[in-house]
């Protein structure tokens, strides 16, 4: 749900936008810190912290060491002990030396102690293919996160979403890790209030509003859903595009209604196949909405292959012409 | 900054002092007070593993031999400060004052066991290795972030110093100087590897060096040496000192767990014959002609007492309650998460 949504609003990026949420926090909120490789003087390697230091002080913008594990680690233990740590992971491919810390603690306490401790903090990580960086860059493997009971995965699409997610994520009460699309970060601008708004964690939307099949996409999938709903335009076929924007818990509400109303859909994600998110929302949609289909739920996704060097990744990436190949295929099945 | 790293000691195998220069501050209360609650948690490790063998506990982590490390260290915390023990730390941790039904409760596989008192402030056991380190790095940092004097202690063994985490979180307290101790108890074994094939370094304490904080080795089966090394890094931590790196040497008399046979790696024979902590403060104790029998007889009656009554107490526990495998995962429980249990207790039928 957004709030005081009548106010001055600012044309942003979506790093913008995240680089804003966090000022808004800095400031409101005493408790609140930004850890990170490269996240003070430098502004974070996407510059998503831009200025951040100069406001808020070496004390609350901290640049760590380059210890992955260490800056999550350390964060457990300020967050059990009366802080808010957000810290940046500068890409998810770089995130895994954290992964047992993530795993075994930071999605575990609240569980292990019964809520006597929990560790509420933000994981930023920039995500995805499509910007020519260097090898391992370019991961988007959401999935190995949303398979962790404790932990939310947030993903925002849009500048306007990316602030009032990422607000919410500060103030949730759980551990969430943050997903930007790199891709995404200076595709486009939009208005955005340069107030404090928050938008529910958990809560998706429909981008665009469609009869004949669902398109279910995240981040900077999303963009590539809807150029392939206006290219099925022109072919006569209506499609809604519906953007999770939190990738767990999922809004299974938004999605059965949407896929009841269409009878079709298409999930596209830019992560592997196996084991990828798409194969849930195929069984969260046969859970809520067999009876509804009219053909077999399709993916469009990544190959079961390791993210390629960046000369090969338009070749990897889900295109909009295999989007619409996929709804052509389901529409007319 | 220190090189070389001898393994201080203030009393010897025999009990006599070693270190005269202590000999004023080695009081018959302090040495009660060590020898009692070093009594204590070995009558309760004893126990434990009888319950163990009974069928009465899960597999269960021994720690007798390393007593003196155990109790020596949490004797010299203050209640405000925070310990982040391992899954071999509950003598440290009911020195600190851990519930004891508690501690039971956990090796008996129930999650009430991890919930910490509100009077402590304890971190649940870290069970995969060295992952604690950063978590009291990190505890610490916010104290001193506060303006507080409480520190912090993170307890790990040997194996633990080979870890990715332990070097991470070393550094961590280093370069933002935590009020941090970290309490490493070097008992040998990382359950079947022996030390020598663990590292390649003559000791742990001078991995200090490289982070550029200090580091002590101490007699860990010396309660004494332990208590005051403790106590020197406790008070560098609380004004302002930074962390330490403290190496308590000291010896495994029995299994990793219940669950392994330590006579496949090496000799339990020869391995009881490390001077044991007990034994250790007690011939001190006499030969300072401040032992008294019938005192500690009433000590142990007390303490067999204590752990009969909390035996019985984890045997009265609540059955275990299948809205607690639901109810703690997030503040405010998912949609999915909601529905599962709700199937699951149709299922059950209520």
């Amino acid at each position: 749900m957004a709030t005081n949504i009548n106010q001055k609003m600012t044309d942003m990026t979506l790093v913008q936008a995240v680089t804003d949420a966090l000022r808004v926090k800095l400031r409101e909120d005493g408790t609140t810190l930004v850890l990170g490789e490269d996240v003070g003087k430098n502004g974070g390697v996407f510059r998503a912290t831009d200025g951040l230091q100069e406001e808020f002080g070496e004390d609350r913008v901290v640049d760590t060491p380059l210890s992955e594990a260490g800056i999550v680690g350390t964060s457990v233990g300020l967050a059990v002990n009366g802080y808010k740590p957000i810290v940046e992971i500068q890409f998810l491919g770089f995130i895994y030396p954290a992964y047992e810390q993530i795993m075994t603690h930071v999605a575990r306490i609240r569980m292990r102690t019964m809520g006597a401790y929990s560790v509420p903090m933000v994981i930023r990580a920039p995500y995805g293919a499509g910007i020519r960086a260097p090898e391992i860059h370019s991961d988007s493997t959401e999935a190995l996160f949303t398979q962790m009971p404790g932990l939310k995965v947030v993903c925002p699409s849009s500048p306007y979403d990316a602030k009032g997610l990422l607000i919410a994520a500060i103030e949730d009460p759980d551990p969430v890790l943050f997903l930007e699309s790199m891709r995404s970060y200076r595709s486009s601008k939009e208005a955005v209030p340069t107030d404090k708004y928050t938008i529910e964690i958990g809560e998706g939307k429909i981008v665009r509003e469609g009869t004949d099949v669902t398109l279910i996409a995240w981040g900077a999938m999303v963009a590539v859903a809807e150029k392939a709903a206006l290219e099925a335009a022109e072919k006569g076929i209506s499609c809604e595009v519906l953007d999770p924007r939190t990738l767990y818990p999922l809004d299974r509400e938004l999605i059965a209604t949407s896929v009841q109303k269409t009878g079709r859909a298409v999930i596209v994600h830019e992560a592997h196949a196996m084991g990828g998110l798409g194969t849930d929302l195929v069984a969260l949609i046969n859970d809520t909405s067999f009876l509804y289909l009219k053909a077999p739920v399709a993916r469009v996704t990544g190959f079961d292959v390791p993210v390629p060097l960046f000369a090969l990744e338009d070749h990897y990436m889900p295109t909009p012409a295999r989007v619409l190949k996929s709804i052509e295929q389901t529409v007319h099945f | 900054m220190e090189t070389t790293f001898p393994m201080r000691r203030i009393i010897g195998d025999d009990g006599r002092i070693v270190d005269e220069t202590m000999k004023d501050l080695l009081t018959a209360e302090l040495a009660w007070r060590l020898y009692t609650e070093m009594n204590r948690i070995r009558t309760f490790d004893r126990k434990a593993i009888n319950l163990q063998r009974q069928g009465r506990l899960g597999t269960y982590a021994p720690f007798e031999g390393q007593e003196a490390s155990q109790v020596g260290s949490a004797l010299a915390l203050e209640a405000d400060d925070w310990v982040f023990p391992t899954y071999r730390d509950h003598g440290a941790t009911l020195t600190f004052g851990a519930d004891m039904v508690k501690t039971f409760l956990y090796w008996n596989g129930r999650v009430e066991g991890c919930v910490p008192s509100k009077e402590r402030h304890i971190f649940p056991p870290a069970v995969p290795i060295a992952t604690q380190i950063p978590h009291a790095v990190g505890a610490a940092w916010a104290e001193q972030r506060r303006g507080t004097q409480n520190i912090a202690v993170a307890y790990f063994g040997d194996g633990a110093t080979s870890e990715g985490d332990f070097h991470e979180g070393m550094n961590f307290a280093s370069v933002f100087r935590a009020p941090v101790i970290l309490f490493n108890q070097n008992n040998g074994y990382a359950i079947s590897v022996p030390i020598a094939k663990q590292m390649n370094s003559e000791t742990v304490a001078q991995k200090a060096v490289a982070y550029g904080m200090p580091g002590v080795r101490v007699d860990g089966n010396d309660a004494f040496a332990v208590y005051f090394a403790m106590k020197d890094a406790v008070s560098r931590a609380r004004s302002g000192g930074g962390p330490t790196l403290i190496e308590a040497v000291t010896w495994r008399y029995g299994a990793h767990t219940t669950a392994d046979d330590p006579s496949k790696y090496r000799d339990q024979e020869r391995s009881r014959d490390k001077a044991d902590p007990l034994t250790r403060i007690e011939l001190f104790m006499k030969e300072r002609g401040i032992f008294d029998e019938e005192r500690a007889e009433a000590m142990r009656t007390k303490h067999q007492e204590e752990i009969e009554q909390a035996v019985a107490e984890m045997e009265r526990f609540s059955k275990p309650d299948p809205n607690d495998l639901f109810d703690h995962t997030y503040a405010v429980m998912p949609a999915e998460v909601a529905q599962q249990k709700a199937d699951y207790f149709t299922l059950r039928g209520n």
